[in-house]
């Protein structure tokens, strides 16, 4: 019956990569600006499997990616110890904005310091939502957390609701629950249902999110598409490919900076 | 129709026991060729079951049933069945027919024919193409008469057939059956009914809680009966005409 | 909202080319999932229903409660089984139609096989005797009878393409929502939901619940036209 189905024309018979990234950046609209570029210059068609950084890093982990492009340093550094990255490249960052009510019962908007707001909301039991997913953003978040010296894992009451989900999702439950929500501005800014939310801090250097590269290594997993991926990670690091990631915008406003060395 | 005739049909002190009860009860009996047969008893006597066992539908508890020549895979059946209610394809009238010559093997050419004698017969032609399952009470009984007959078998088991019928649908049915007896097939006939007995039968084989009471011509047995419960079987059940 | 659904209704009449091209694969890949489990399924069902054989209950009891499958749970046994880390990873198939195909069809065939059965053998109960007397074996029951009962049989491959169709668990797990490649009507309106990003969920969720009026439609029509016809 496999059989049957693996000899179903096929989608296309040419050359084409998996990049497993995290869904805030599939959904910031990155990829559609970028990668017609990509395809032009070199004939390759890439594939995007949006997950969470965990999943996109585990999906990697089995060889079922060939390029990962996803944005926790800590999680990256471990996948490139357990040998299944090549080599890791910063690419881009973007940053995180703290997205809160208009009402704000913690009295935090307009505060320029991440780590004294995120003080404030706790200690007004103001409502919070997590991703509590392992992606990008809510490590992140929990690092911001420990940094205020908070231990949320413990700390944490009713306030503080942890969702699972992607960052669309989650922020579509913060505008239901009028909460305060850690969210990249690349989602935030395409984000459309925003009932009652705004930014409420943003700027902190604290909130700085780096993206990072790198070509799934084919010595632990031979089916990985090695000359293809590795085009597409230097074209990203390549002064071609960091102008067109800075030329992109949303209404005017640039969302991701280049910062490939 | 080929060599080895299978009757006559031995029975051989056959019982049939379900559910904890005895349904049939030690039967020996002889089914020969000529006089059509009439199986005759109240309901509940064990008729339908005797007729399954004979027709090879149930297997006997205890004893034997013999054919003179045994049926053999792959060569049509020599006998068939009518039961009570017909039960038709989703197909046309012609197509029912024609699915029994197919099992049988009849290669395809020679089916055309068959089919359209058997149709004749039963005065169902017109009907050929009509939607067999839409057909009336009568006209599907006279169908699987068509369907029994086409193979034009050594014996025709009869199960009641009737009995689901209005008395005009009744009349065709019997003539049909009536005329199949003249043409030398066999009729073996389950019936409560002492008209169509009469009307019918030849010989009658009476049963009372599934043992072989009685056996007779049917003259003998309506103007003798011999046993207490055939006489008192006779008194109770209305003639119908 | 109100503006998302005349931006959804102009992108229906408009008949936007990504959204046609989204409902085309996801008609792809679910036409072909229940083709391939009716081929396996209905036989399937015919064979248990007229068979005889130890531990025939059992199946009967498996096979309904298979029934009950959650998608998702499907799309990830799928996904273990292809992906390169597991056993039939070689056929790289992981992240294409064909895997979404391959796990719809794992999906409706235990409910084709099961409602076939059902059908078959409530038929085999009214023609057993008539056709055993006319000298069918079962293997030439259960043939006749997959004929005789098909419009039921048309209903429950119906069923079996609704549930195909409107499913997202599986096909979002096993193909991926690669934009272009995998992304189906379901996947497609849960990332525009995910999104905030109403009109195209709307438009592709109308459609949806179109072509599922229309299937049960469809299945209504063609049991009641049958029961005229024939009987």
């Amino acid at each position: 019956m496999l059989v049957l189905i693996a000899a179903l024309p096929a989608v296309a018979q040419d050359k084409y990569i998996i990049v497993a990234s995290t869904t805030s950046t599939e959904q910031s609209g990155l990829f559609g600006h970028i990668l017609p570029v990509f395809q032009k210059k070199t004939g390759i068609r890439v594939r995007v499997v949006a997950l969470g950084t965990g999943q996109a890093l585990d999906l990697a982990r089995r060889g079922d990616a060939d390029v990962v492009f996803v944005h926790a340093r800590s999680a990256e550094e471990k996948f490139l110890a357990e040998g299944h990255g090549v080599r890791r490249f910063d690419v881009m960052y973007n940053d995180f904005v703290l997205i809160g009510p208009k009402s704000d019962p913690a009295r935090i908007s307009g505060g320029k310091d991440i780590l004294e707001e995120l003080k404030k909301i706790k200690a007004a039991s103001a409502p919070f939502v997590s991703r509590g997913d392992k992606s990008g953003t809510h490590i992140a978040e929990l690092d911001l957390w420990k940094a205020a010296g908070i231990d949320i894992a413990t700390e944490k009451g009713p306030w503080y609701r942890d969702t699972g989900q992607g960052m669309g999702p989650a922020l579509n439950t913060a505008a239901a629950m009028n909460a305060y929500i850690l969210s990249d501005r690349g989602t935030w800014i395409s984000f459309k249902n925003r009932g009652e939310l705004a930014i409420a801090v943003e700027g902190d250097k604290r909130l700085f999110n780096q993206y990072g590269v790198m070509l799934v290594n084919s010595a632990k997993h031979p089916n990985v598409r090695k000359e293809l991926g590795q085009a597409f990670v230097d074209w990203l690091i390549s002064p071609e490919g960091q102008n067109t990631i800075g030329e992109y915008k949303i209404g005017g406003d640039q969302l991701f900076f280049p910062n490939a060395k | 129709m080929s060599n080895g005739a299978i009757l006559p049909l031995r029975l051989a002190e056959v019982s049939f026991a379900a559910g904890g009860r005895t349904i049939i009860d030690r039967v020996s009996l002889e089914i020969e060729t000529g006089p059509s047969t009439i199986i005759l008893g109240a309901n509940g006597a064990g008729k339908s079951v005797l007729m399954r066992l004979m027709h090879g539908l149930l297997k006997p508890s205890s004893g034997r049933i013999d054919w003179n020549a045994p049926e053999r895979l792959g060569v049509p059946r020599k006998q068939a069945m009518v039961f009570q209610r017909p039960v038709m394809l989703r197909r046309s009238a012609y197509a029912n027919v024609a699915y029994a010559l197919k099992l049988a093997r009849i290669p395809e050419p020679q089916r055309g024919v068959l089919v359209h004698e058997s149709l004749e017969s039963v005065g169902l032609s017109h009907l050929a193409r009509r939607s067999a399952r839409v057909l009336s009470g009568g006209e599907q009984q006279r169908l699987a008469l068509a369907r029994a007959w086409a193979l034009h078998p050594e014996v025709l088991f009869l199960d009641e057939p009737t009995a689901s019928l209005d008395p005009s649908a009744t009349r065709e049915i019997e003539s049909v059956i009536k005329a199949f007896d003249a043409a030398g097939t066999k009729v073996v006939m389950a019936t409560h009914n002492l008209g169509q007995a009469r009307r019918l039968g030849d010989e009658i084989l009476f049963f009372d809680r599934g043992r072989l009471v009685e056996r007779a011509s049917v003259g003998e047995f309506f103007s003798k009966p011999q046993s207490a419960q055939a006489a008192a079987f006779i008194k109770g059940e209305l003639p119908w005409v | 909202m109100s503006e998302a659904l005349s931006t959804a209704l102009a992108l229906l009449i408009g008949l936007d080319s990504k959204l046609v091209e989204i409902v085309l694969l996801s008609l792809r890949v679910s036409l072909s999932a229940v083709a391939i489990a009716a081929l396996l399924g209905l036989p399937l069902g015919a064979a248990i229903a007229v068979g005889r054989f130890p531990g025939r209950q059992t199946v009967i009891v498996l096979l309904n409660a298979l029934m009950g499958l959650p998608p998702v749970v499907v799309g990830l046994l799928v996904y273990l089984l292809l992906s390169r880390a597991g056993p039939l990873g070689a056929l790289g198939i992981l992240f294409t139609p064909s895997a979404m195909v391959a796990a719809q069809t794992i999906l409706i065939l235990p409910i084709i096989a099961a409602l076939s059965r059902q059908a078959i053998e409530d038929a085999w109960r009214e023609y057993e005797e008539q056709l055993r007397s006319l000298g069918a074996g079962r293997m030439n029951a259960a043939l006749t009878l997959l004929w005789d009962t098909r419009f039921s049989l048309l209903t429950t491959i119906l069923a079996g393409f609704g549930r195909a169709a409107a499913e997202v668990g599986a096909v979002m797990i096993v193909g991926g929502n690669i934009d272009g490649v995998t992304r189906v009507m379901t996947t497609t309106i849960a990332l525009e939901t995910s999104k905030g990003d109403l009109p195209l969920a709307l438009g592709l969720g109308m459609i949806l619940i179109a072509i599922v009026i229309a299937v049960n439609a469809a299945a209504y029509l063609t049991k009641e036209l049958a029961q005229r016809r024939y009987g």
